[in-house]
């Protein structure tokens, strides 16, 4: 049972990811009063990218063959250790708040240097687009982290998830500072308004489109789905370490069926919030973004400190 | 067989191979071959002793106590102590030692009929000799004989390649930045001797509450201007930059990987050991330090285009990120939470030798690369991994060690450091905290921008288009230099696999100090290799991420592989090129590509852009001939520090001129009045 449990939580992210793009597009067409494609349509680009040949830039080394395997690993990686739907599933020797984040860093590492291998300008430069924000998101992402560690005393993300925060209500403001600080992380590093339009492929300003623009087939299918596994893992960590509610612990069915009913809820809600928040505000011209970045680690440090003046 | 190997014995006959090695390529300096064959040898035989020397006194835990030679002086004695703190950076410096003489071997062939090869023999082995001295020296006068001969022989390496103008200058500059540093730390060693009449370590140590508490926080003082000098801090780091690339490039690995450690090594003996215990705000100081040299040091990482001018700056950011961890311990030891501090120190150290094998390795690596490509400028690399496909390789790991990316060393060290300042966040009241959450904010940052750097660096080298002819022409790199580098990207692994162990000698090494007897460490290791903090604030385990990401990576590649459309075909083309021919001018430049991140800093870095234009007709100014385009970074340092101090030193020498007048009767009124207030002074 624990088996399974540990199988089903290393599946969801990477099962469920395509499903969130979808529901996100759908949302997006409606509010633009078009019918949109079916929600199930990213599985079925998977399924036909993945049955496509492959074209390879000859320009191109084994870091680009060897890119996508990795950088789909780590999402699978994170998504396996990261609280999902239960606090029981997890593998907790590789639970930790900085694996995650520096787990992460890797993906992005060996995307950017993807996007430069094959030697196009629109690779090298969303690669250097790319660097610039997750650099600087990286403080606010450790920190808004940090925030909810210290206040749970432990910085396992399930530990963290076990503690219900709100239960004296003390810890609201903080909880919630750390929260909008990492909402503006998630922007960032998953590709969304006002940071990237995952939509575009206009080479003034893509982003993560410009650096897998020389995949295809295989290849490209993995990358794909490795940023929408980005999203959802994101979308999990939002929801489950700041607001930790529906979790299963224990292996019995009905209280594992509530948590993955939550965890859909929760991935609902922030299909919705992306939804609404790309269809009712422009991109942010580029030198912008630092700001917004910055701005996220100043509310999770004030939210750090708050907590001890408390 | 230990107990025989660990004795004062072994570590003279040490010493002598360095010397017979050292005399040895002198004498046969006619013979090139003979000469770099001789020098080789007896490095690589010594620091293989030293590597022997320092495991198996590591592993008797027992401590040497002894002396080379009685001398008639009362002050000046030869002694020499290892502790477990020395065996420690014993083990580094015979280690990187090891490595870089293997590579020294094959790379020093380049130098052959240019310049002496007998002298780069001599000069290596007598700056390895010194470096094992400095970290065992317990007697101060005997310590700058050391640390002089250390930083006489690395000087004169930097100027080896003497024919390049720019090594000379650079060799001035650390010449005279050394010195400086010296002077501060003769003042702190003479303030040590008035208090407490003693040159001997152990002495000061046991006497230390002699020493007023304003001389100590002068000495504090000295100590950080002295030592941090040679350790590349931030504002004192501008010989760093310049030496480091000037040298040969086994010797930058030397001096980045393990002579600037030297300065730290001797700040933890300082204020973890001689002068504790220690006031808060030391504590604060280094931490501050710390943040600065970090982050800066990392941004100008950033603006560079020269190789090893951008691994230079490297070296000052991981300083500041030892200095962190190190910061981290003093703080805590003075607020008398032991178990923290240890835990700091333990940080400190780990990064230490993490920072001394995958900075090494990439000095190397660029080594590799510029006797290939013959220039140091990156603009002019690219696609490289094609035609040094391992140097490639090797310098991927040390680029992902250094950015602290699992399950590399470089992340376990970080994450210790992370850890340690959690806690300072966490346990602290609030007038404390603030400094804590500005280190770990820097820390993150630096990682962040760490990694940037290393993606310009990596795909600027060896990815895309060849941007210069001579990269079609290189060649992988000889035998020898290709041992070393795998040997020390082969550590990056193990250090990081088992960084539980590697955590656990450290901890030994820390309880070894006086003031941690009887600690037990914050951080505990199980049986598995799991790091965990007491209290369970946090655990990692390498070998589970090690295993867990590799299978979930192995079972993808077979997934995807051999289920997925096992038919499909992949055919070689050309990449996008929007109509146009491609060629590799169209790539991003490693300067185009951090330049928006310099842009975000551009408070800081004060980039500059100077445009030139020449006209065919300069009346009209219709038809441009040439068009020039000079980007830089400002020089803060030398505008608002170095420049107005040399301003006042030669004005201050000017005035003090006027008393210089020339004529004999006031030079002996001089010394009469100097007399007198002498006789005045005495009675």
């Amino acid at each position: 049972m624990t088996f399974s449990l540990f199988l089903l939580q290393g599946l969801l992210v990477p099962v469920l990811s395509p499903l969130c793009v979808g529901v996100i597009k759908k949302i997006k067409a409606w509010l633009q009063n078009r019918q949109g494609a079916s929600i199930i349509q990213p599985y079925r680009d998977l399924w036909k990218l993945f049955h496509k040949d492959e074209r390879i830039s000859k320009d191109a080394s084994w870091i680009f063959l060897f890119a996508p395997l990795v950088v789909f690993s780590v999402k699978v990686f994170v998504g396996w250790n990261i609280p999902l739907f239960s606090l029981d599933s997890g593998f907790f020797a590789t639970s930790d708040a900085l694996v995650i984040v520096y787990a992460l860093a890797l993906g992005t590492f060996f995307l950017a240097l993807a996007g430069l291998d094959v030697g196009s300008a629109f690779g090298g430069f969303g690669s250097s687009r790319e660097m610039t924000l997750s650099a600087l998101a990286e403080g606010g992402f450790i920190f808004s982290l940090l925030t909810v560690a210290l206040l749970a005393g432990t910085t396992n993300l399930f530990g963290i998830a076990s503690h219900s925060l709100f239960d004296s209500g003390l810890h609201f403001v903080p909880v919630i500072l750390a929260f909008l600080g990492f909402f503006i992380i998630l922007l960032a590093e998953t590709a969304r308004f006002p940071f990237d339009n995952p939509a575009t492929h206009l080479e003034l300003t893509m982003i993560h489109e410009a650096m897998i623009l020389e995949y295809s087939g295989k290849r490209l299918a993995l990358m794909e789905w490795a940023s929408a596994n980005k999203l959802v893992l994101f979308f999990a960590l939002g929801a489950n370490i700041f607001f930790p509610i529906g979790l299963a612990s224990g292996t019995d069915i009905s209280t594992i069926l509530i948590g993955v009913g939550a965890l859909l809820l929760k991935l609902l809600a922030f299909c919705l919030v992306i939804a609404l928040l790309e269809s009712s505000m422009a991109k942010f011209r580029f030198f912008r973004l630092p700001d917004l970045l910055v701005a996220s680690f100043i509310l999770n440090a004030v939210a750090i400190g708050l907590i001890n003046s408390l | 067989m230990l107990a025989l190997i660990s004795s004062p014995a072994v570590f003279s006959l040490i010493m002598i191979i360095f010397v017979v090695g050292a005399i040895g390529s002198l004498f046969f300096h006619q013979s090139d071959r003979w000469a770099n064959g001789w020098s080789s040898v007896f490095a690589l035989l010594g620091t293989f002793l030293g590597i022997i020397f320092s495991l198996s006194t590591f592993m008797q835990g027992k401590e040497l106590f002894f002396s080379f030679s009685q001398t008639s002086f009362t002050f000046l004695q030869f002694s020499l102590h290892i502790d477990m703190l020395a065996v420690f950076f014993l083990f580094a410096i015979s280690l990187i030692g090891f490595f870089c003489s293997l590579y020294g071997f094959g790379y020093v062939k380049h130098y052959y009929g240019k310049y002496d090869i007998g002298a780069l023999g001599f000069l290596y082995n007598i700056l390895l000799g010194s470096l094992f001295l400095v970290v065992t020296a317990s007697n101060a006068l005997f310590f700058l004989i050391a640390w002089e001969m250390m930083s006489l022989a690395s000087y004169f390496l930097v100027v080896y390649d003497r024919h390049d103008e720019n090594n000379v200058k650079a060799g001035s500059l650390y010449l005279v930045m050394t010195y400086v540093g010296t002077a501060f730390i003769i003042t702190f060693f003479l303030l040590a001797y008035k208090y407490t009449g003693s040159f001997q370590f152990d002495v000061i140590k046991l006497q230390s509450d002699l020493i007023p508490v304003m001389v100590q926080n002068l000495m504090f003082l000295c100590a950080m201007i002295g030592f941090g000098t040679k350790a590349g801090i931030i504002p004192f780091h501008i010989w760093l930059p310049a030496a480091h690339p000037a040298a040969p490039s086994h010797v930058s690995a030397m001096m980045s990987g393990v002579m600037i450690k030297t300065g730290i090594y001797m700040m933890i003996r300082l204020f973890l050991d001689v002068l504790a215990p220690v006031p808060l705000w030391w504590g604060e100081t280094i931490l501050i330090v710390g943040m600065v040299s970090s982050l800066l040091g990392v941004l100008y990482a950033l603006t560079e285009h020269d190789i090893k001018r951008l691994l230079a700056y490297h070296s000052i950011e991981n300083i500041g990120i030892i200095l962190l961890g190190v910061g981290s311990a003093v703080t805590f030891y003075a607020l008398d939470m032991k178990s923290l501090a240890l835990l700091g120190l333990m940080a400190g150290l780990f990064h230490t030798i993490n920072h001394a094998i995958f900075k090494s390795l990439l000095f190397l690596g660029a080594g590799s690369i510029i006797d290939q490509v013959h220039t140091k400028n990156m603009e002019e690399y690219g696609g490289l991994i094609r035609y040094m496909p391992q140097t490639a390789l090797f310098f991927l790991i040390g680029s992902m060690a250094i950015s602290a990316l699992p399950p590399f060393n470089g992340f376990f060290s970080e994450w210790l450091t992370f850890q340690s300042l959690f806690q300072g966040i966490a346990a602290l009241s609030f007038s404390l905290q603030w400094i804590f959450m500005l280190a770990a904010g820097s820390l993150a940052f630096t990682g962040g921008l760490a990694l940037t750097c290393f993606v310009k660096a990596f795909a600027g080298i060896f990815l895309a288009r060849p941007r210069s002819v001579e990269v079609t022409h290189a060649k992988e790199s000889v035998l020898s230099m290709r041992i070393a580098m795998g040997g020390l990207a082969f550590l990056a692994v193990l250090f990081g696999l088992f960084a539980g162990s590697v955590t656990k000698m450290i901890s030994t090494i820390g309880q070894n100090l006086a003031l941690f007897e009887k600690v037990e460490p914050f951080v505990s290791v199980s049986s598995t290799q799991t790091l965990e903090l007491t209290g369970g604030f946090a655990l990692v385990s390498a070998p589970a991420l090690f295993l867990f990401f590799g299978v979930i990576g192995l079972m993808i590649f077979f997934l995807v592989r051999f289920t997925v459309n096992r038919k499909q075909r992949i055919t070689l083309g050309n990449t996008w090129d929007c109509g146009t021919p491609l060629n590799a001018r169209m790539e991003i430049t490693t300067t185009g590509f951090a330049r928006s991140i310099i842009l975000v800093f551009k408070n800081v870095l004060k980039p500059s852009i100077q445009q030139a234009v020449e006209y065919h007709d300069a009346t009209s100014r219709y038809m441009p001939k040439s068009h020039s385009v000079t980007m830089g970074v400002g020089d803060i340092y030398l505008k608002y520090f170095y420049l107005p101090l040399q301003k006042f030193i030669h004005e201050s020498s000017l005035r003090s001129r006027i008393i210089q007048g020339g004529n004999i009767n006031v030079y002996i009124s001089y010394i009469f009045v100097a007399l007198i207030i002498t006789l005045f002074v005495v009675l």
